[in-house]
Parts: structure tokens; C-alpha cells; sequence
């Protein structure tokens, strides 16, 4: 038989017993909505998740450590050698920046620095931010505003520094408030800090290194108070034939007050002020790397540069590139990776919960088209007598069995999307009420759609098979008899 | 007027041939060695009691059931070597069947009725309309295309089982108890349509208890007993006698 005469006598013979096939369709969409909806709800946490660690710039970042240093990521044997260990200093930086698919090489840089407001002090880290930081989810619900240059000398604030510095006591964490402004924090925007840092300046001519002493707002008033150093430490410690090291004073003002964390993955190097990158380096800051050997040489090193990616899916070859210069690359790709397998996980259990579902509607299938076969045992018999052959019977309940598949496979998609909507609305409705931003927490992408209809056909046929074998292998001797 | 007969010989060759069943320990024997032949173009009757094997041999001889031993070969055709597939062709293009019972689908129209066998042999849909269309007026049922079974008399549904069975065109026309189920006056209307399938050269294998009907149209009696053949009579047909002459 031609298909399109399977497809109407399909669709006959469906429609004869409309009320049992249309609780049965019911069942497979009640079937394809479950699992539309469990896995649009591992698939819309997944993005949601990895969209907030893209926004974090976590993702697209490589961060990059001399091959000889601790910390991060996994440690090459062949990248330490002694031939290929290279200084991370602004011609790493300068080579980093120079890969494709690079936006950026951005040094870390960070140091305790003496915070004075009024007549406090205070001590804090102080860390330098890239303007690029802007569109990170840190600085989301920044109370205030971002620097306004790269350049500039204004700071922004994490929340309990600023508490510190107007004598408030830390708010207790609650959720609901998180993001907010606060009014109590609010005059400190535009207010002015000094910050006494220790400040890197270059060798003096008679190139022995001097220790500068005595507080300063310039540089050239601060080597003009320096005292000669020993010349026997000179000799024994070349970093003192390098560089000379004096205090230093300059004036920020606060643009800005962070509620949220940038520097989470920091632990104790957490900053809690944070200027802008181009200011920072200006500031020559006495950076821990200072105090390394390759510091000797005269050229400012780092102990961490930080690569960012104007795509995340760049980043294990760049990362790559960076190994074979002779330095340690990491990412939080890395780490993530056994994130994306837990959420996998998740997203199978999800898929085979919402299957049950499934699976049961399949029951509902195969004892349909089995009723039907009782019901229809005479008609089987009259096909046949009339020369239908085994195969077109078969194909009669296989396509009335992929019928019923379809139409629920299609309603139940549209019923997972819209009970995914629904929470979507009502949980947005609440976190709105929490004043909290809003949440995408089931997502159906265009492929769920496809393939919860294409699963649902697939599940139809295979309820299908039974029946339609059954069907087939009717005697229509027997079956004509039947009443 | 029905269609003149396009396809194959025509013939019926029976040799030895048997159907049993077994019943728990008894062996049931439907059919036991019937010897038989029929020409194309011949109306031969089957004739016998209630059981004795009658409808066996015609299921037999329409394919929809293999014997237990011996052969058939109809219209060129050795049934028992045929597959399952074959067989179903050859029940769709050689030979037309009539059934006590009409087995018409009650949910199909009378027009959808007689497309099945189109449909299932695959028939172009624009050929289709037009050649249920002339089924049905060879049976005297051209205005009720649209009629479902239950809306007909036992009469007219014989009429539209019989242009099912017509409307392939098929060579034999094996007819089981057409008459069984309509009054006697219906039956002489349904037994002068197979007479006329006959008349344009059809070959009919007619099975009836009646033998008046059988004397009126078939050249050949065969009588059976017990799945046995224990009789078989020339036959001159007289449908005058029968009240189908008219």
C-alpha cells in the first residue's frame, strides 16, 4: 500500500475510537512534557550556571604562571626546564597580547597599601581592575559607578570595607538584600582616600641599590630623602642593585561600592579596593614579584598574568600556546570540566526520570493498539482476504502507533514548554519580590524540541512493534470468523 | 454490465488436496484429498451440509489458508509454494471473493469499500474513483457512494462486496455462501450478477447449500461430505427455473 493510503487509513481507524486514542496521545504528552520539562530545567540551571561563570570572566581567561611556579593547574615536567623557563615580565605580556584570539594580557597586580579616610587608617588589599571588568557580573549591582578611565584615580570598594571605614557593623547575609545599595553607605561616593603603598623606583646611577625611607608624595622628594644603603648588602643582593623601594601617597576618590565578590577565586589575596588597571601600573606598586630573582635584571616581573579571550571555546589553545612558551597556563575551564560532567549527569537523570513517564504512555500505546487488534480482528481478516499482505497490516499499526507518537509528541512538548513558562513566570514573580534579579530557570532549545517529538515517534514505533507483529500474523481464516 | 476479466488462465487444479486441524487429540480433516479441476470460464458449484469441508476448500483455493498436504494452482498459480507476500498478490490481482457475511467495514463508505483492493494494489487515485464508480453501477449501486454499510439492505451490501470483489477485474470469482444471509428474492438478484460474471467469462466457484440456486447457474455440481468429494453431476444451467430468468 502507498503511504499516503497508510497515512488516511491510519488516521481512520484513529478516529473511530476517538476518545481512547486521544487519551492515549494524552499519555505519551503527558509522557514527552515530563521529560521536556526535567530536561529544559537541567538544561536552563546548566546555562544559567555557566552563563554566570562566563559573565564572572573566569571563563575566558587564562591565567599564566612562570612553568617553575606553585599554584595553579596542572604542572608540565618539560615546561620547567632550564632552557625554556621564561620571565613573566611586559615581553611574556607583550607575546601573550600578541596571540590570535587574544583581547587582552593584563598583569596582576596587588598589594597591602595603608588606607587613610579621616584620621583612620586602615590596612587593605589593593588590587588593579581592566576596564574590560566592567560588563563582569561582579560589578552588576555596583552601588555608584565604574571608573571612569583607565587612568584615573578613583577606587571602588568592596561593601565591608566600606562598612570599616564609616565604623558601621557588617549587615548580617541575607539574600534578599543582596544587590541592593545602601543608604547608610551612600556618602562615601565621591569621598577621598589616601593610599600609602610601597612603590618600586628604578636603580640609581652609581647603581647601588638604596632603601627609601620616609613618607613622600613624589618620587624624586622620596630618593632625595633615601639613605645610602650598605654597599656590602648591594654586593651580597643584587635586587638592592635593581631597584630602590620608597613610600608613597596618592589621593582616590570613591566612584564606586561592590556588594559582590570579583575576587572570589582569590581566598586570602582577596582585594578590597580596587583602582584601575592603567593607574595601578603607573603607580610602580612594590609587587611580591619584586622579591624574586629574576627582579635582579631590572625589568618589572610578575607573578601572574592574566589572559582574556574574546571567545571562551579559544581557550585551551591559547592555553596550548602559552604552555609551549615555557610558562603554566591554567583556566577555570579546566576545573569546570568536572562541572560540565556532574551537570551531564544530572541532565542524564533528569532525562531518564522524565522517560518513565514516557514509558508508561508506551504501555498505554501498545495496550491500545492490542484493543484494537480485538476490535478490529475482522476488519485484519477482510484486509487480508482483499490482499493485504502481512507488511501492510504491520504498517497500519506501526503508522497509526507513529501517529499518535507525533500528535503527542507535539503536544507534549508545547505542554513541558508551557509548564516551563509558567515556573519561569512564577519564579521570576517571586525572586522580583525578593529583589532579586530575574532567573531563566527552564530553557526548551530548539533541539529538545526535535528531539523530544523524534523520541517520542521513536518510543510510539517501538510500542508499536508488538501489536503490529500480532496484527500481521492474524490467520484471516480466524479472523473472518471473529464476531 | 460487468467488466469482462483481464488477468491470467482462469483454471482451479486441485490434487489430493487436505486440510486438517487438530483438536486436542482428534484430528479434525476439513478438506481430505479433494481431486479437482475446473476450466476457465466454468461456474462450477460446491455443494454439501453444513461442515462438510465446502468453505474449507474454497479458503483453500482463495489463498488465505494453506493445506495440510496436496496442491493448488489457480490461475496459474502453485498456492503452496507462493510466500506469504505472493500469496497476498495473488488474493489481490487473481481472484475476487464474496462472503456469507458481506465483510464489508462498516466504518468505510460504500465507495471506500470498493477502493480497498484498489488501494491496496497500489491503483493510481485518479483511476480509482473512476473504477469504483463503474463497479458500482455494474451492480445496480452508482447513487450510494457515500452510504455506509449499515445503511443498506442485506442486498445491497452483497452488491457492494460483490463489486469489491469485481473491481480488480480479477479472472476467478470464488463466492462463499453469497446468498446465506438475504431472502430468496435478493439471492436470485446477487446469483444473476455472479451468473453474469460468468456470462462475460469469469470463472465462478460458488459454494451454497441451495442446490435450486446451484441447478440455475452452475454447468458443474460437486457435492462434498465429510471433507470428501462424493459426487460431482453436469449441470445445464436454468435460471428460469431459479426466478432469475427475467
Amino acid at each position: 500500500m502507498k503511504a499516503p493510503d497508510l497515512l488516511e487509513l491510519a488516521v481512520r481507524n484513529l478516529r473511530e475510537s476517538v476518545l481512547r486514542n486521544s487519551l492515549t496521545t494524552l499519555g505519551i504528552g503527558v509522557g514527552v512534557a515530563s521529560l521536556v520539562a526535567m530536561v529544559s530545567l537541567g538544561i536552563g540551571l546548566q546555562q544559567n550556571t555557566t552563563r554566570r561563570l562566563e559573565r564572572s570572566g573566569l571563563f575566558d581567561t587564562v591565567m599564566v604562571t612562570r612553568a617553575d611556579a606553585g599554584g595553579f593547574g596542572p604542572r608540565r615536567r618539560n615546561a620547567s626546564t632550564a632552557e625554556n623557563q621564561r620571565v613573566l615580565d611586559d615581553n611574556a605580556r607583550r607575546d601573550f597580547a600578541a596571540l590570535p584570539g587574544v583581547l587582552e594580557a593584563v598583569p596582576d597586580i596587588r598589594t597591602v597599601a595603608q588606607i587613610r579616610y579621616g584620621d583612620k587608617p586602615h590596612r587593605a588589599m589593593v588590587a588593579a581592575v581592566p576596564m574590560s571588568a566592567h560588563d563582569r557580573e561582579a560589578f552588576e549591582n555596583l552601588q555608584g559607578s565604574f571608573f571612569s578611565s583607565g587612568s584615573a584615580g578613583e577606587a571602588i570598594l568592596q561593601k565591608s570595607f566600606a562598612e570599616e571605614l564609616l565604623n558601621l557593623s557588617p549587615e548580617p547575609a541575607d539574600e534578599s538584600e543582596a544587590g541592593k545599595p545602601s543608604p547608610e553607605l551612600q556618602p562615601l561616593l565621591g569621598k577621598e582616600l589616601v593610599m600609602s603603598y610601597a612603590a618600586r623606583l628604578s636603580a640609581p646611577k652609581a647603581g647601588s641599590a638604596q632603601i627609601a625611607s620616609g613618607a613622600s608624595h613624589s618620587p624624586a622628594t622620596s630618593q632625595e630623602a633615601s639613605a645610602p644603603a650598605n654597599s656590602t648588602d648591594a654586593e651580597l643582593n643584587p635586587l638592592l642593585a635593581a631597584f630602590s623601594v620608597a613610600p608613597e601617597t596618592r589621593t582616590l576618590r570613591i566612584v564606586g561600592i561592590l556588594t559582590a565578590d570579583p575576587d572570589a577565586v582569590r581566598g586570602v589575596g582577596r582585594a578590597r579596593v580596587f583602582v584601575p588597571q592603567d593607574f595601578a601600573e603607573g603607580l610602580q606598586l612594590m609587587l611580591p614579584s619584586d622579591l624574586g630573582s629574576d627582579a635582579a635584571a631590572g625589568e618589572r616581573t610578575y607573578l601572574e598574568i592574566s589572559v582574556r579571550l574574546r571567545h571562551p571555546e579559544d581557550v585551551p589553545r591559547v592555553e596550548e600556546s602559552i604552555r609551549r612558551m615555557g610558562f603554566n597556563a591554567f583556566s577555570i575551564l579546566d576545573a569546570s570540566r568536572s562541572v560540565q560532567t556532574a551537570f551531564r549527569i544530572f541532565d542524564i537523570f533528569l532525562a531518564v526520570f522524565g522517560s518513565l513517564a514516557l514509558a508508561v504512555a508506551s504501555l498505554g500505546i501498545v495496550n491500545t493498539l492490542v484493543m484494537a487488534i480485538l476490535e478490529r480482528r475482522r476488519e485484519i481478516g477482510i484486509l487480508k482476504a482483499l490482499g493485504a499482505s502481512d507488511m501492510d497490516v504491520k504498517l497500519l499499526f506501526f503508522v497509526e502507533a507513529g501517529a499518535m507518537g507525533v500528535v503527542g509528541g507535539v503536544l507534549g512538548v508545547a505542554m513541558g514548554w508551557t509548564i516551563g513558562k509558567i515556573i519561569n513566570i512564577g519564579v521570576n514573580f517571586y525572586l522580583h519580590r525578593q529583589n532579586v534579579p530575574p532567573q531563566t530557570l527552564w530553557l526548551v532549545p530548539w533541539w529538545l524540541v526535535f528531539l523530544a517529538v523524534g523520541f517520542s515517534i521513536f518510543v510510539s514505533f517501538v510500542s508499536g512493534l508488538y501489536p503490529a507483529a500480532r496484527a500481521a500474523k492474524l490467520d484471516p481464516v480466524r479472523a473472518l470468523r471473529y464476531e | 454490465m460487468i467488466a469482462t476479466p483481464q488477468n491470467g488462465s482462469g483454471t482451479i487444479e486441485t490434487q489430493e488436496i487436505c486440510r486438517h486441524y487438530t483438536l486436542g487429540a482428534a484430528v479434525i480433516r476439513a478438506v481430505d484429498g479433494i481431486t479437482l479441476s475446473v476450466k476457465a470460464g466454468e461456474f462450477v458449484a460446491l455443494l454439501g451440509s453444513s461442515g462438510s469441508g465446502k468453505s474449507s476448500l474454497l479458503n483453500l483455493i482463495a489463498g488465505l489458508d494453506r493445506p495440510t498436504s496436496g496442491s493448488a494452482t489457480v490461475d496459474g498459480h502453485r498456492l503452496a509454494e507462493l510466500s506469504s507476500e505472493e500469496l497476498a498478490r495473488y488474493r489481490r490481482e487473481s481472484v475476487g471473493i464474496v462472503f456469507q457475511a458481506f465483510n464489508l467495514v462498516p466504518s468505510m463508505t460504500v465507495a471506500e469499500n470498493v477502493e480497498l483492493p484498489l488501494r491496496l494494489a497500489e491503483t493510481d487515485r485518479g483511476e480509482r474513483s473512476e473504477r469504483v464508480r463503474r463497479a458500482l453501477d455494474q451492480v445496480g449501486l452508482g447513487e450510494r457512494l457515500a452510504h455506509r454499510p449499515s445503511e443498506l439492505s442485506g442486498g445491497e451490501q452483497q452488491r457492494v462486496a460483490l463489486a469489491r470483489a469485481l473491481v480488480n477485474s480479477p479472472r476467478i470469482l470464488l463466492a462463499d455462501e453469497p446468498t446465506g444471509n438475504l431472502d430468496s428474492r435478493t439471492g436470485v438478484e446477487i446469483m444473476k450478477l455472479i451468473g453474469d460474471c460468468n456470462q462475460r467469462g469469469m470463472t465462478v466457484l460458488l459454494v451454497t447449500h441451495e442446490r435450486p440456486l446451484a441447478e440455475a447457474y452452475a454447468t458443474r455440481l460437486l457435492f462434498l461430505a465429510d471433507g470428501k468429494m462424493v459426487a460431482e453431476q453436469p449441470n445445464t444451467p436454468n435460471r428460469a427455473e431459479s426466478g432469475a430468468g427475467a
